[in-house]
């Protein structure tokens, strides 16, 4: 299977900003916030791991870590797979909303998250079944914010498969589940490993969803981290854990790395719209059966705040909608417009920065035969495995010369991308490696230059992948990911930060209006994402 | 974007190292945590006084905030530190963040909270308390409890949520409240109290919003237990925040743990003039006095008038546990470690 | 033998199938020609069991399988573009159908080296899909269809992407396969030298029915209708009362329109028949093409031996059985 691959020299020039990028704003850090905490004691010492590889408790944190990513892993990928499948196979009403709505959870603060489902699965909580404290709250957690990766991340992948191989596999003699393991798992499994690893990553440096769902018993290594740096400043044990994390992790994904290249495999993908109405029964029951449980699953913690947001301290109404617009109680509250222009900026500020250097990084390691340009790839996913804590440091350690960037505006749009690169790569990466060498030499023979034939021809098929990324992206920087909670931030609040001012107090009033924002962090979100998928849908011809 | 602020910045660090120590800068920042408020008027009235700006930095949590400044102490981001409490206070002067200053305003705060060696400045308050809905102690048999050994008493079994002091203030403090009541001596000590705690079936939250909003059953919260640790101005806040005549919640008043919060020019400043004039300005009336209905906390300057709604609603704890800053950054690991053990 | 009765699919208001009846007996090979849009391969996709009937059922060897899913039904479908596995190696492909009912390895393996011999591409079996010209991989796409021997054989445009010199040679080779395996087979195809040449019965499509089924030699002399004459590429279609305007032409009924037959017209200098004026001389494979214009301006094609140039003047005639009558 030849395909056209870069020179070195292009490859070189292609992955230029993603290496100055990562090296700048996290391998500089990391190793400054590591060298500090390794040398706390005057002289650089390694006795911070053995004291953690040799505390038991520890271990068993490291262990629980592991095991609930796996879990919660597996959990998401088999709820959110039949889910990908009807949106990628099947036309209906609301799918083009649902498939919008299903990233909100994504960007709602664990807080809110932990707030609404600690209501709902307490000891007095609306579904009578008491989670609190135990592991199912965390898992379960985990895959509602997560269940957006594999819908969205998977299903469009799956989209693009022509499904005329799945009908091939069935006038063959091959029952549905016959064909979704013999022909369309094997095609798909790019994509899946894709989502696998984010989830994986994400629920391996799970923070927020760990430390107000969990207890005692249930901590991960994130947790411990941050408990280690803030509570007791022990820069020295923190960076041995840190590094241990990343350790884990890095390993991880070089061995996913070198799998998918290694797998993957040219692909007739589809550039337009294959899906189609429901026509059987059974097709019909599957549809409505699925996207019923999505509703149910994603939409009853969002009902929870938008039923406790119209609740003011008066009774019932939007008192508190109209209080976050109006009020100017004090300088605690950022007015809801300040704090939506705040994250919409941010939000779009961390898209570009992670569009461009996922797609340069992510084209560099589908068309480069350098074996660099692979584990550059797998480097870039690094961040989402470093802990949020010791990057958030390490800004403030190694960014003061030669610009003193420690507390500039642009480190928060910056870590967000962090998080979301990996995002962009993972969604657009395994279509790209899918484009058909046949169809871009029939383009070249036409006489359309190298950079002709990727616009021509690849970026139709891939544009859409791309634009999956973007969604994320833009979501996750309004959700606030990774290393925000520990820089230094000017003035300029966000919504998830207001959200988390308000409920720094006791209230009626800060507590509905929290509600309130996080409301409309999501209509806001839910309304960013959708505008985002129908741009891509205008691009390209027919897409 | 990041190269033309490059070049700005670079542009305004030449200007600055050109004027002298003295002259007036644009701005001076001050870094604190993430409850900071005050409103806009008090900012621009230090603005009109001194005719500099101030421009705030926030940090996430206070523990963070400190944390942030030991590690930048040799190349502070900033000109003042608000938000220091006695808990981090022993580290942060250990770690050498701050310039020693004795503001004339100090003779204003109660002796207590002076600070040897004037490296911070008092600026406020607050008393971690226990608070008790006010409803459910109505409606049921059972007393409200008047001081901690009260709560190990069986009859509140599954009753009282408190935080993890690892990952929580107010938990922390509840701590070391305990730690202050009980002592660590051979009698009956914080430790026993805790293993009846746990045996009574206390609930354990990561934050006080968790605990407060999802476990408390008083005022706001929507919970089932009537006894939560929090702050004594959370009933004033109640009553501020929900538009009611009544406090819904209650305050014990004995067994309170002060938590002082202080100010601090920053080691290595170029601003140290007007680093100290913000030190002054933080105690000024006009500053304490916007204090309270921003950061519900207490001001320290005693000649600040409180506003009505605390007056009315607040209950002055007795007595409150006060610790040594010293002692609390020695012993804290260790006190958190045996919590840890207790509680697993 | 298949059994179409009144089938109907519907997608929303569109009509794709309509009430279209289709007999196949054992062994008979029928062409299913239409215009895009006709619903051809929606009808191939309905008997196959991808498309649920709306109205009408399907029956084959007297059993409705209207409730059979497609994986049961033991049919054969091949698609335009082939949708071949690219996931598995040539031999994989074929071997898919085979894998599905439960053959052991060495009987599979029998089995997709004989298919391979008879499409003519023994020893392929390991290559990559990828690695295949296009017409390696129709033969790829036929060999994985008559792996499983199935009961009824469904073709979907199967030369509709490869060169003219191919699809003559694939053509003979399919031809003799059909022959072979007295299958039922129905085959769709827009292209009218195909279908004449692999089908014993012709369908023409319109809208989603069957307006015409006969044999290939049928349709060609009499073609019935305009629409039917278009299609299987006969022009000179000409309203009747133009043509009975022409010296030396006569028309039975002025109404409606003639089919004048190109092959049946004769050009001459010799002043008998409807003055004309040359537009054009194709030569092709039969002989020339020439384009003649009547002094009224109607285009009329004739197939002519000799050679002509634009501008020159000729007499158009019409030989025996030159006029056909269309039913429009």
């Amino acid at each position: 299977m030849s395909r056209r691959r870069l020179t070195p020299g292009a490859t070189a020039a292609l992955l230029g900003l993603p290496v100055a990028f990562i090296s700048y704003f996290f391998v500089y850090p990391l190793t400054a916030i590591f060298w500090r905490g390794l040398t706390a004691t005057g002289t650089l010492s390694f006795d911070p791991f053995l004291d953690v590889l040799t505390s038991p408790s520890l271990r068993g944190v490291a262990w629980f870590t592991v095991w609930q990513a796996l879990v919660s892993t597996l959990l998401t990928l088999a709820v959110g797979m039949p889910t990908a499948y009807v949106f990628a196979r099947f036309r209906f009403r609301g799918r083009a909303l649902l498939r919008g709505l299903s990233i909100v959870p994504f960007v709602l603060p664990t807080l809110v998250v932990g707030t609404a489902f600690l209501t709902l699965i307490g000891p007095n909580g609306a579904l009578g079944i008491d989670l609190r404290g135990t592991v199912w709250a965390i898992l379960i957690a985990h895959v509602f914010y997560n269940y957006a990766i594999v819908v969205r991340g998977v299903g469009s992948f799956w989209e693009q498969i022509d499904p005329r191989l799945e009908e091939a596999a069935r006038v063959l003699g091959a029952s549905p589940w016959r064909t979704f393991t013999r022909v369309t798992f094997p095609l798909l499994r790019p994509a899946v490993l894709a989502s696998a690893s984010l989830i994986f990553l994400l629920s391996f440096t799970s923070f927020g969803v760990v430390l107000i769902l969990g207890d005692l018993a249930h901590t991960t290594l994130e947790v411990e981290i941050w408990r280690q740096t803030t509570a007791f400043l022990r820069l020295d044990v923190a960076a041995a854990l840190a590094v241990l994390q990343l350790v884990g992790v890095g390993v991880l994904l070089v061995v996913y790395g070198r799998t998918s290249a290694r797998r993957s495999r040219e692909l007739p993908l589809q550039a337009g719209d294959t899906a189609r109405p429901p026509r059987t029964r059974g097709q019909r029951l599957f549809v409505w059966t699925t996207v019923t449980f999505m509703m149910l699953f994603l939409g009853i913690p969002i009902a929870v705040l938008v039923v406790r947001s119209l609740r003011p301290a008066g009774g019932f109404g939007i008192d508190n909608y109209v209080g976050l617009f109006t009020a100017t109680d004090s300088a605690f509250f950022v007015t809801a417009p300040e704090a939506m222009t705040n994250s919409l900026l941010f939000a779009f500020a961390a898209l570009v920065i992670a569009v461009v250097i996922g797609v340069l990084a992510a084209v560099s390691s589908a068309y480069s035969s350098s074996r660099i340009a692979a584990m550059i790839d797998s480097g870039l996913m690094l961040p989402l495995g470093a802990s949020a804590v010791t990057i958030g440091f390490g800004f403030l350690v190694a960014l003061d010369e030669p610009i003193d960037l420690r507390t500039s505006i642009m480190l928060i749009p910056i870590a967000h991308a962090l998080v979301a690169i990996p995002f962009v790569i993972r969604t657009s990466l395994p279509v790209m490696r899918s484009v058909q060498q046949r169809l871009r030499d029939a383009a070249a023979v036409l006489g359309a230059g190298p950079l002709r034939v990727w616009r021509e021809v690849d970026l139709p098929i891939v544009a859409r992948a791309i634009g999956v990324g973007a969604a994320f992206a833009f979501a996750i920087s309004l959700g606030e990911f990774g290393a925000t909670a520990f820089i230094v931030r000017p003035g300029n609040a966000t919504m998830p930060v207001a959200i988390f001012r308000l409920l720094s107090l006791p209230g009626a009033t800060n507590f509905g209006r929290a509600m309130a924002l996080s409301v409309i962090l999501m209509v806001l979100t839910g309304a960013s994402v959708m505008f985002i998928d129908r741009l891509r849908r205008g691009t390209g011809g027919d897409i | 974007m990041i190269r033309s602020m490059a070049l700005a910045l670079a542009t305004v660090s030449i200007v600055a190292s050109c004027t002298s120590a003295d002259s007036q800068p644009a701005e001076i920042v001050l870094l604190t945590h993430d409850s900071f408020a005050v409103s806009d008027a008090t900012l621009a009235a230090f603005t009109e006084e001194t005719g500099v700006a101030v421009r705030v930095l926030r940090s996430g949590d206070a523990g963070t905030m400190v944390n942030q400044a030991i590690l930048t102490a040799d190349n502070p981001i900033a000109d003042v530190l608000f938000g220091v409490d006695n808990t981090f206070l022993s580290r942060a002067v250990a770690a050498g963040v701050f310039s020693r200053y004795r503001s004339p305003a100090l003779d204003t705060v109660d002796v207590t909270f002076h600070v040897e060696g004037d490296m911070v400045t008092p600026i406020d308050y607050g008393d971690v308390c226990v608070n008790y809905d006010r409803a459910a102690f109505d409606e049921s048999v059972i007393p409200i409890p008047a001081q901690l050994a009260d709560l190990a008493d069986p009859v509140y079994a599954g009753r009282f949520v408190v935080q993890n002091p690892a990952t929580s203030s107010p938990g922390l403090a509840f701590l070391l409240s305990t730690i202050g009541t009980f002592g660590e001596g051979d009698d009956y000590n914080w430790k026993d109290y805790w293993t009846d705690l746990f045996a009574n079936d206390v609930h354990v939250t990561s934050g006080w919003s968790e605990a407060y909003y999802t476990v408390f059953s008083g005022g706001s919260g929507e919970g089932s237990r009537p006894l939560v640790v929090s702050y004594a101005s959370s009933p004033p806040a109640e009553v501020y925040f929900g538009e009611l005549d009544e406090s819904p919640t209650g305050v014990i008043a004995v067994g309170c743990f002060r938590q002082i919060e202080y100010a601090g020019v920053l080691a290595g400043t170029k601003n140290e003039a007007f680093a100290r004039k913000l030190i002054d300005f933080m105690l000024s009336p006009t500053f304490q006095q916007d204090i309270p209905l921003n950061m519900f906390v207490f001001p320290a300057n005693r000649e600040a008038a409180l506003p009505d709604v605390f007056i009315a609603h607040v209950t002055p704890p007795i007595d409150p546990i006060v610790m040594e800053p010293a002692r609390i950054e020695e012993n804290r690991e260790r006190w958190i470690e045996e919590w840890t053990e207790l509680a697993r | 033998m298949l059994d179409v009765q009144r089938a109907t699919v519907r997608f929303g208001p569109i009509v794709a199938v309509n009430h279209l009846d289709l007999a196949v007996a054992s062994g008979e090979v029928v062409a299913v020609m239409g215009p895009s849009g006709s619903g051809k391969s929606t009808l191939l996709r309905a008997i196959a069991g991808l498309e649920p009937l709306d109205d009408g059922s399907i029956s084959f060897d007297g059993e409705v399988i209207d409730e059979i899913p497609a994986h049961r039904r033991e049919f054969g479908l091949m698609f335009q573009d082939y949708a071949l596995f690219p996931h598995r190696d040539v031999r994989g492909n074929i071997a898919f159908g085979l894998e599905m009912h439960g053959l052991d390895r060495s009987a599979v393996n029998r089995r997709v080296e004989h298919m391979l011999d008879l499409v003519g591409l023994a020893g392929l079996g390991p290559r990559a899909i990828a690695t295949l010209s296009g017409g390696q991989q129709q033969r790829v796409a036929l060999a994985r269809t008559l792996a499983p021997q199935p009961r009824l054989l469904l073709l979907d445009e199967p030369l509709g992407s490869l060169d003219r010199a191919l699809i003559d040679q694939l053509l003979d080779d399919m031809r003799a396969i059909f022959d072979q395996l007295a299958t039922p087979v129905v085959y769709v195809t827009h292209d009218r030298d195909e279908a004449f040449a692999i089908a014993d019965r012709v369908a023409v499509m319109q809208s989603g029915s069957i307006i015409r089924s006969a044999t290939p030699e049928q349709l060609w002399d009499d073609p019935g209708s305009a629409f039917v004459a278009r299609l299987i590429g006969l022009d000179n279609i000409i309203p009747a009362a133009t043509v009975a305007t022409w010296p030396g032409f006569s028309v039975d009924d002025e109404g409606g329109s003639v089919l004048l037959r190109p092959d049946r017209l004769t050009l001459s200098i010799d002043g008998r028949g409807c003055p004309v004026t040359i537009v054009n001389d194709r030569f092709s494979a039969g002989g020339h093409r020439v384009l003649a214009v009547t002094r009224d301006g109607t285009q009329v094609a004739v197939g002519t031996m000799q050679r002509w140039s634009a501008g020159d003047t000729a007499f158009l005639a019409a030989r025996r059985d030159a006029v056909a009558h269309l039913r429009d």
